[in-house]
């Protein structure tokens, strides 16, 4: 962003963005003839910044791509180089697949799930209902506790036979699964979505809660003018004007869904017999428990590509119309 | 112009990474500061008499040895075991530390990290004689064991009383039978760990050890070759067991040892009859339960039941043990501290903190806790101790084989899918 500011002056620019730049540009002159100085400045001010994100974003991801290369047990020389072989194997291993579907099927639950609920209850919340900001504050708490603590929380709650989920399912007279919901290969991947869903659904309220705030009074007065009941108000106008909070939520959700790793190692650690591993999990377990850095690098790759594939995909296709609307 | 400006933007770039440098700031623990000697020393006993014990320990050796200072760590096992894993991939390791032998010491060795003490500590590896195997590499010695400990079922005698069992089983037959007792009782019988994965293999283990002569299993730590037939009677054995349903409810995601819910956890709390695990399982349920007691004078061990057609000597066991290592680089006093903690005295006083199971033999009467004192006996009576498959074979074989036997044990993986996994991924070891 920076050095696209110090370009500008050089650089005719179009009228329209003219414009749009000149009124920050009066209200803070540039000094004339000390533009090396400015540089030097911003230079100054970034370097820590930049030197920072090279430590901890750029390195890491080099010696990542550099380790995928080689087979390396995590200490001593780096020196058996096995080319794409460590590709080959992640690619082929049936866990490391079912980890992709895994994380695929999280992805799409997410938006088909919580995207309907997460609007109902932001639109009803968006009424003028009593104890309108006490239900808010509580719809959103979850969402505030940390991950590591909701996790362990919801993995006594979920334990078999002493658990309170089994009681209460006991309660309505209902029979819980003999293994526990954790304990089920079939049941695990749902019941961790159900947490995460609790978890995840304040955040997606909040958002569209402030989306609707953007939405003018004037909007809503002159629907109810033209006779349009609740329903229609929320369906025409409401949710249309939502629509870019919900492209944006959407993206989030996504690249949330598809860095999972924090409540499926506490809830399961990817069990039972691997219902539920996830790109990282399995990235994890190939890296520091099993110390095969080489697989794990190779994993960390893939996922990588594959999460910056998509939102680079859901920049063009989907969001591109909401940067071409502020134009 | 141009390139003075350059000039200046490169040295306020460098001002900048230095500001960053700088307040990063860098500690030199050197070992050596002036004249005086600094032993680093990490260990997993941090919790009272033992912290305490190896405090005085290395009072001891530094009124002994003027000019040396030995600085302690004392860690929680997991956290420590994570440290060491930064520490090695750091190349920056302490000068005296825990091994664990087998696979990963030879990994450690391989990497040049590990100091070779066949030579400086030869009247200790005598003393401790063939238990010093797990830490031998080529016929070097790399590590001083202290503490080795078998694996074998730790249970409820009250519970056992209750569902009107007399005896321990002996055999595999027997044990299925007692499960079978126990359940028409209302008493979950086996509680296990499969979540971390390890504690299901140690079944699977067993099974091998009953199933396998032992130069089978020899032949196999070295050959990395699983094409006996009994490899595949091994997992038959846990299928065995499997299909009376011991286990308690949710067994593939409980976990190990932490907490009231873990498999430890509900021995301790009287929630089922038996557990199989190590020496270490009396401390780990005297840490889960409130009065610090575990299952107090309720606790009884017997080994792991024979099987019929097994190939294996009845009296074989499965165990493992921990040691003392000392780095490449470390001081020539961190190997005469390593002999130090070996020495007739330390090791009797760690016997009598009931810190473990010695493995100096003039210790070994000084073990004042009656079960592990039954469980040095059948130690010592051991023809063979194989140590745990999982440590023995390093972890990314170790690793493959304990995710297989997971899904056997939740019915998702067959006898020879263990052994084909196990047997793909040491092949990829070659």
């Amino acid at each position: 962003m920076t050095d696209r500011g110090a370009a500008t002056d050089a650089v005719p620019v179009d009228p329209q963005e003219a414009t749009r730049r000149e009124e920050p540009r009066r209200v803070a002159p540039r000094p004339v003839g000390s533009g090396w100085r400015q540089r030097l400045e911003i230079a100054f001010f970034v370097t820590p910044a930049l030197a920072l994100m090279a430590v901890f974003v750029v390195w890491p991801v080099v010696s990542a791509v550099r380790m995928s290369f080689f087979r390396w047990k995590g200490f001593g020389p780096m020196d058996d180089f096995v080319g794409w072989s460590n590709y080959d194997l992640v690619l082929h291993d049936e866990v490391f697949r079912d980890a992709v579907a895994h994380n695929f099927t999280i992805v799409v639950l997410s938006i088909v799930v919580q995207l309907p609920l997460g609007l109902g209850v932001a639109l009803l919340l968006n009424r003028r209902i009593r104890a309108r900001g006490l239900l808010r504050t509580i719809v959103f708490v979850p969402y505030v506790l940390a991950e590591v603590i909701a996790g362990v929380v919801w993995y006594q709650l979920l334990q078999p036979e002493s658990g309170v989920v089994d009681g209460l399912v006991r309660a309505v007279g209902l029979t819980p699964p003999d293994q526990g919901f954790l304990g089920t290969p079939d049941l695990a991947l749902w019941t961790v979505f159900v947490v995460l869903t609790w978890k995840y659904l304040g955040l997606a309220i909040l958002l569209f809660l402030a989306g609707l705030q953007g939405v003018p009074d004037e909007l809503y007065e002159a629907a109810q003018l033209d006779g349009a009941g609740w329903w229609q108000v929320q369906r025409r106008i409401a949710i249309p004007l939502l629509a870019p909070t919900i492209r944006t939520w959407c993206f989030l959700s996504m690249i949330g869904s598809l860095q999972l790793f924090d409540m499926v190692w506490i809830l399961t650690g990817g069990g039972p017999a691997n219902a539920t591993t996830t790109m990282a999990t399995y990235l994890v377990s190939q890296g520091t428990q099993r110390h095969n850095y080489g697989i794990a690098g190779a994993a960390s790759v893939i996922l990588f590509v594959v999460g910056f594939v998509m939102a680079l995909a859901y920049q063009v296709f989907v969001l591109r119309r909401d940067t071409a609307v502020e134009r | 112009m141009r390139s003075k400006t350059r000039g200046a933007a490169l040295a306020a770039l460098c001002a900048g990474a230095m500001l960053v440098a700088t307040a990063c700031g860098s500690d030199d623990d050197s070992s050596e500061s002036g004249d005086a000697t600094t032993i680093t020393w990490w260990h997993n006993s941090n919790n009272e008499p033992g912290m305490g014990y190896y405090e005085q320990v290395a009072k001891d050796f530094e009124a002994d040895h003027p000019g040396v200072k030995i600085e302690i760590s004392a860690m929680a096992h997991e956290d420590m075991v994570d440290k060491l894993d930064a520490a090695f991939q750091a190349g920056d390791i302490p000068d005296v530390y825990m091994e664990r032998g087998g696979g990963e010491l030879a990994d450690h060795v391989e990497a040049g990290m590990v100091k070779d003490i066949s030579d400086s500590a030869a009247e200790e590896i005598e003393k401790i004689g063939g238990s010093a195997g797990g830490w031998q590499i080529d016929g070097r010695t790399y590590g001083l064991p202290y503490s080795i400990g078998v694996v074998g079922f730790w249970y409820n005698t009250e519970l056992f009383e209750q569902a009107g069992i007399t005896e321990p089983p002996a055999t595999m037959d027997d044990l299925i039978a007692d499960v079978g007792k126990l359940q028409d009782a209302g008493i979950t019988p086996i509680s296990v760990g499969a979540g971390d994965k390890w504690p299901a293999a140690h079944y699977w283990y067993y099974g091998a050890l009953r199933a396998c002569p032992s130069d089978v299993l020899k032949d196999a730590v070295t050959s990395l070759d699983f094409s006996d037939a009994c490899f595949v009677k091994a997992g038959e054995i846990v299928e065995q067991l499997l299909a009376a349903e011991p286990f308690n409810k949710g067994f593939l995601t409980t976990k190990a040892q932490e907490g009231a819910t873990s498999a430890s956890g509900l021995l301790a709390t009287g929630k089922v009859a038996m557990e199989l695990a190590g020496h270490w399982e009396p401390g780990v349920m005297q840490g889960i339960t409130e009065d610090g007691k575990g299952l107090g004078d309720r606790t009884g061990w017997f080994p792991f039941p024979t099987v019929e057609g097994g190939q294996g000597d009845p009296a074989d066991a499965l165990g493992g043990g921990d040691a003392w290592a000392v780095a490449e680089e470390a001081p020539d006093e961190a190997v005469e501290f390593a002999r130090y903690l070996l020495s007739d005295e330390v090791q009797t006083g760690f016997a009598e903190n009931d810190m473990g199971l010695p493995t100096n033999p003039a210790a070994g009467d000084a073990v004042k806790d009656p079960a592990l004192a039954g469980l040095l006996e059948v130690r010592d009576a051991a023809p063979f101790v194989q140590l745990y498959f999982d440590t023995a074979f390093g972890t990314s074989v170790g690793g493959a084989m304990n995710d297989e036997i997971a899904l056997l044990f939740a019915g998702e993986a067959s006898p020879q899918d263990v052994v084909d996994a196990t047997q793909a991924a040491a092949d990829m070891e070659q």
